[in-house]
């Protein structure tokens, strides 16, 4: 199994994470060695086993739909990188 | 007072020896002096350590003081402490000042233990070195040339070289066992659920957990006392009561079953870490326990399905570090998407990109079923092998690692060879069974771990196991040497 060049900048883009094109070589490498050592799974018949998603076959524990916590909003938005009026700023989005 | 264990600083703040204010400023002291040398410590909490150790002090003096009450340890970065940096060893986060405490976290303050600081990890707890941090690599206290083993690098440095009693960490795929091994230290990881992961960063979510990283199985007895039980804040918690780990750390080994998987004595492993753990199985031999071969046939495939469930798990709960609500955001994005694209860009290390890459291909449209589903039906057969074998001994004991702590930058240049380090460690996490590494011996100065897995739930056997092997052998109690330079007062060492 190998990736190419324009096969990391797909799942670069995909994944949102900025790869200078440097460094696109090296990850082309060390994500077609990653694939050929999990190949060794490709050798297996697994056909009638059901994945395990959870170690303990443990399903998703539900509780009533009620508030817990009470209003964090200004203790949550000490670290977000830019705040106004209380709501999180980003680029603008819409022209 | 630094070659105490927890169990014994104990007995010294119930004498009334020392208060827990001059245990907690000798040891905030002795990091200030001595880690330059191993950089197991992102931040040190000395004011809060302080005015924890003051409060404790005050509970003990009002007869309230319980087991843990005034005893320092560290914590993991990868656990939120409120109003504390949370960096999970990563620029992403170097920023962060977690705005609530981890499960783990509130467990102990409410124990009445001091939190000393946080301790170096690998970043996003991926990697078996500790050479992934943001903030340098940590030192192995046995030798500074070498890594002290990852995720839990920082802990397991910090606890070998007796800068703090005891410490947290968590195990995705060894991230306790394998840095205790590499460290000769005492860890556990305990049940996947048996820990609450509440407020501990996710990695793989259905394979964290966090444990104890201590000197003893003894200590590490009483800090999962602390740390165990139902939390209703994670989804995948164990609704089960949590037992007395101390109770039964004394119950003679008569009559148990050890069984040693053959795969685990394989080509790779370095002939004197099988030496040592033959001596190992010699010595629960004598101390009744009876031994056989069995097998787990499917360890070869544990590394294959790891890289795969573990990268797409955290390519999932890594897309939450995107520059808007906390972490690091890039200057003067043009648009949203270049925001996300170089915030994530700069705020991750290569290996944290390249796990996600691998992630976010093995769950692209197309390769799921080939990659993702075949990983996890692997991961079926893994938990099967250990289910079978379970039934037929008490406890399995095999190597931690195939390897002692190699050099520093020996295998960076690699990932597949880092990632090898973990053979023996990775089944556990995907069947979810417990595991300790306790230490067993010495090779060319570098410590060797023997690590013992048990059924489901049976962490107090394992801490039982380990601490009778503990009362007849004195590998835990061996040290570094020049862990007290002549500069600094040798009898503080006493």
């Amino acid at each position: 199994m190998s990736l190419d060049s324009s096969d990391v900048q797909k799942i670069a883009h995909l994944a949102r994470l900025q790869i200078s094109a440097a460094d696109i070589p090296e990850y082309a490498k060390n994500l077609s060695d990653i694939l050929d050592l999990v190949n060794q799974m490709q050798a297996i018949d697994t056909a009638d086993i059901e994945p395990l998603s959870n170690p303990l076959d443990a399903v998703q524990r539900l509780r009533a739909d009620i508030t817990s916590e009470g209003d964090l909003r200004d203790k949550l938005q000490t670290v977000a990188p830019a705040v106004e009026r209380g709501l999180f700023q980003v680029p603008k989005v819409i022209e | 007072m630094f070659e105490k264990t927890l169990t014994e600083l104990a007995k010294g703040l119930d004498a009334g020896d020392y208060s827990s204010v001059e245990l907690t400023q000798a040891y905030l002291d002795r990091i200030n002096n001595e880690d330059s040398r191993y950089n197991s410590f992102i931040s040190v909490t000395a004011e809060q350590a302080i005015a924890q150790a003051k409060a404790a002090d005050n509970r003990r003096s009002a007869g309230d003081a319980g087991p843990f009450t005034g005893l320092p340890l560290a914590h993991k970065d990868i656990f939120c402490t409120d109003g504390v940096r949370t960096s999970c060893g990563s620029k992403m986060l170097d920023n962060f000042i977690a705005p609530y405490n981890a499960t783990v976290v509130e467990k102990f303050n409410a124990a009445g233990a001091v939190c000393l600081g946080k301790t170096n990890m690998d970043e996003f707890a991926m990697g078996s070195s500790n050479e992934n941090s943001f903030y340098g690599p940590v030192r192995n206290p046995w030798n500074t040339d070498c890594v002290p083993g990852g995720s839990s690098g920082g802990s397991a440095a910090a606890v070998a070289a007796r800068l703090t009693p005891a410490a947290t960490g968590t195990d995705t795929g060894g991230s306790i066992r394998q840095p205790a091994a590499l460290c000769g230290i005492t860890g556990i990881k305990p049940t996947y659920g048996r820990v609450s992961r509440y407020g501990m960063i996710a990695y793989a979510s259905s394979l964290d957990q966090g444990g104890p990283m201590a000197r003893s199985a003894a200590d590490a007895a009483m800090m999962l006392n602390v740390m165990a039980g139902f939390d209703p804040r994670d989804s995948t918690s164990l609704e089960r009561p949590v037992p007395d780990y101390c109770a039964e750390l004394n119950q003679p080994l008569k009559g148990l079953k050890i069984g040693l998987p053959k795969e685990f004595f394989c080509a790779e492993l370095n002939s004197a870490i099988a030496a040592s753990v033959q001596a190992a199985v010699k010595e629960f031999e004598a101390l009744g326990a009876t031994t056989q071969e069995i097998s787990l046939p499917n360890t070869g495939l544990a590394v294959p399905a790891y890289y795969i469930i573990a990268p797409s798990e955290a390519s999932s709960n890594l897309s939450r570090f995107d520059g808007v609500r906390y972490g690091h955001r890039c200057a003067d994005p043009v648009d949203l998407e270049d925001m996300y694209k170089r915030s994530r860009g700069e705020g991750f290390g290569s290996e944290v990109k390249r796990r996600i890459m691998v992630g976010t291909y093995a769950l692209s449209e197309g390769f799921y079923d080939a990659y993702y589903k075949k990983a996890q039906q692997i991961r079926r057969l893994i938990r099967q092998d250990f289910i079978d074998a379970l039934q037929q001994v008490d406890v399995i004991m095999g190597p931690t690692t195939p390897h002692p702590a190699f050099k520093l930058g020996e295998k960076t240049s690699n990932p597949i060879d880092m990632y090898m380090e973990d053979i023996f460690t990775l089944s556990l996490n995907l069947a979810g069974l417990p595991g300790m590494s306790i230490p067993c011996g010495h090779t060319a100065g570098l410590p060797i771990g023997l690590q013992i897995i048990g059924n489901y739930f049976a962490e107090a056997k394992l801490l039982n196991v380990a601490h009778q092997f503990q009362q007849a052998t004195d590998w835990h109690q061996q040290q570094p040497a020049g862990l007290y330079p002549a500069t600094h007062n040798a009898t503080e060492a006493s």
